[in-house]
């Protein structure tokens, strides 16, 4: 790849890593990732994804900027709200770096379009706050045999893993099925601090920027749950389920479920 | 003193540092193992720190040389890909 001169300067940092250089910066820029969701941890995943200079960065969210994202989603701003998530976070990743490729998907995503709609990209990244999105993700990326990045925020603790396809477990292995509706509050019920999605969502971006290069190793078959009022992370080694209903020797999930009614209604 | 003659030469003069490491390093990825890069350069702190750069990165120095009130040529050997 040749570099421009503003291209030397913006990624001279990563070019003198060893584990970079300009064949890592090349593999960067021709890397292609999917965020799911453009709220606390879509925005700084994107964010520095885009920084890192990921040649094409697609976010799918239904949402519009309302004043109370603002705490957390940094992406978003007073001058954008009311306007769409994804329509707001390309307009400010755009601005930090044009060598990106932003492409903004308006719409909540569906069994019906998430097989079509991932399909031309490299790696998925889960930021999306609610369990039937986190099923369906997980369910279409073993399908698609896509690897996928996973995090969850709630309160003051968050979590990421790695999924890799046909290697170590799936998110089902770790959870089966998604908690009844009301179990699990909603961080609009429960609260968030505002910086833990910084904290998690950079983890996920480190997981994907790794992927890419091919260096280092990744949260595959760990579950690390970070605790920002006690300042502590945690492993959790997430052994693969023989019996996992869906990427288990028998599996009996063979297409995607819509969790959506229930949850809808809460 | 052994002279070798490069494989590569690059002009750097008028870089500052971190762009000179920058493109030492972006030169050296395009060449094959035991091939050699020399450097022209008239940026004294990279004089110093590109050669350290390099053998962190596994690459043998084979020269730095002062050839001018201004300038100084180093030789790189390439032996890590």
């Amino acid at each position: 790849m040749d570099f421009t001169d503003d291209q030397l300067m913006r990624y001279s940092r990563h070019i003198i890593l060893p584990e970079v250089g300009g064949k890592g910066q090349a593999k960067i820029a021709n890397a292609k990732v999917f965020i799911i969701g453009a709220g606390g941890l879509g925005c700084p995943v994107g964010y520095y994804l885009t920084a890192a200079g990921v040649g094409t960065i697609a976010l799918i969210d239904n949402d519009t900027v309302e004043m109370s994202n603002l705490q957390r989603q940094i992406a978003h701003s007073v001058q954008t709200i009311g306007m769409p998530k994804v329509e707001s976070a390309k307009r400010t990743f755009e601005a930090l770096n044009p060598d990106v490729n932003v492409v903004a998907i308006q719409k909540r995503i569906s069994k019906d379009d998430i097989i079509d709609l991932i399909s031309d990209y490299d790696i998925v990244v889960d930021g999306s706050d609610n369990f039937p999105t986190r099923y369906l993700v997980n369910d279409a990326c073993f399908m698609a045999r896509k690897p996928l990045v996973s995090g969850a925020i709630l309160r003051f603790e968050g979590q990421v893993t790695t999924i890799l396809p046909g290697d170590g477990p799936c998110y089902r292995c770790l959870f089966e099925e998604p908690p009844p509706p009301g179990l699990v509050p909603s961080c609009q019920e429960a609260g968030v601090l505002g910086v833990l999605p910084g904290v998690i969502g950079g983890l996920q971006a480190t997981e994907v920027l790794k992927l890419i290069l091919g260096k280092g190793e990744v949260l595959k078959g760990e579950l690390l749950i970070y605790n920002a009022l006690k300042t502590t992370f945690r492993k959790v080694r997430v052994p693969k389920n023989p019996s996992c209903p869906l990427c288990g020797a028998k599996p009996t999930i063979t297409e995607l479920i819509d969790y959506n009614e229930g949850y809808c209604a809460m | 003193m052994e002279h070798t003659i490069p494989d590569k030469k690059i002009n750097i003069k008028g870089l500052v540092c971190p762009y000179t490491f920058v493109k030492a390093k972006l030169a050296i990825e395009s060449m094959e193992v035991g091939q050699v890069l020399e450097i022209l350069l008239d940026y004294e702190e990279a004089s110093r720190s590109i050669p350290k750069s390099m053998e962190d990165h596994g690459q043998k120095v084979l020269k730095v040389e002062k050839v001018s009130d201004t300038d100084w040529v180093l030789q790189i050997r390439k032996d890590k890909d």
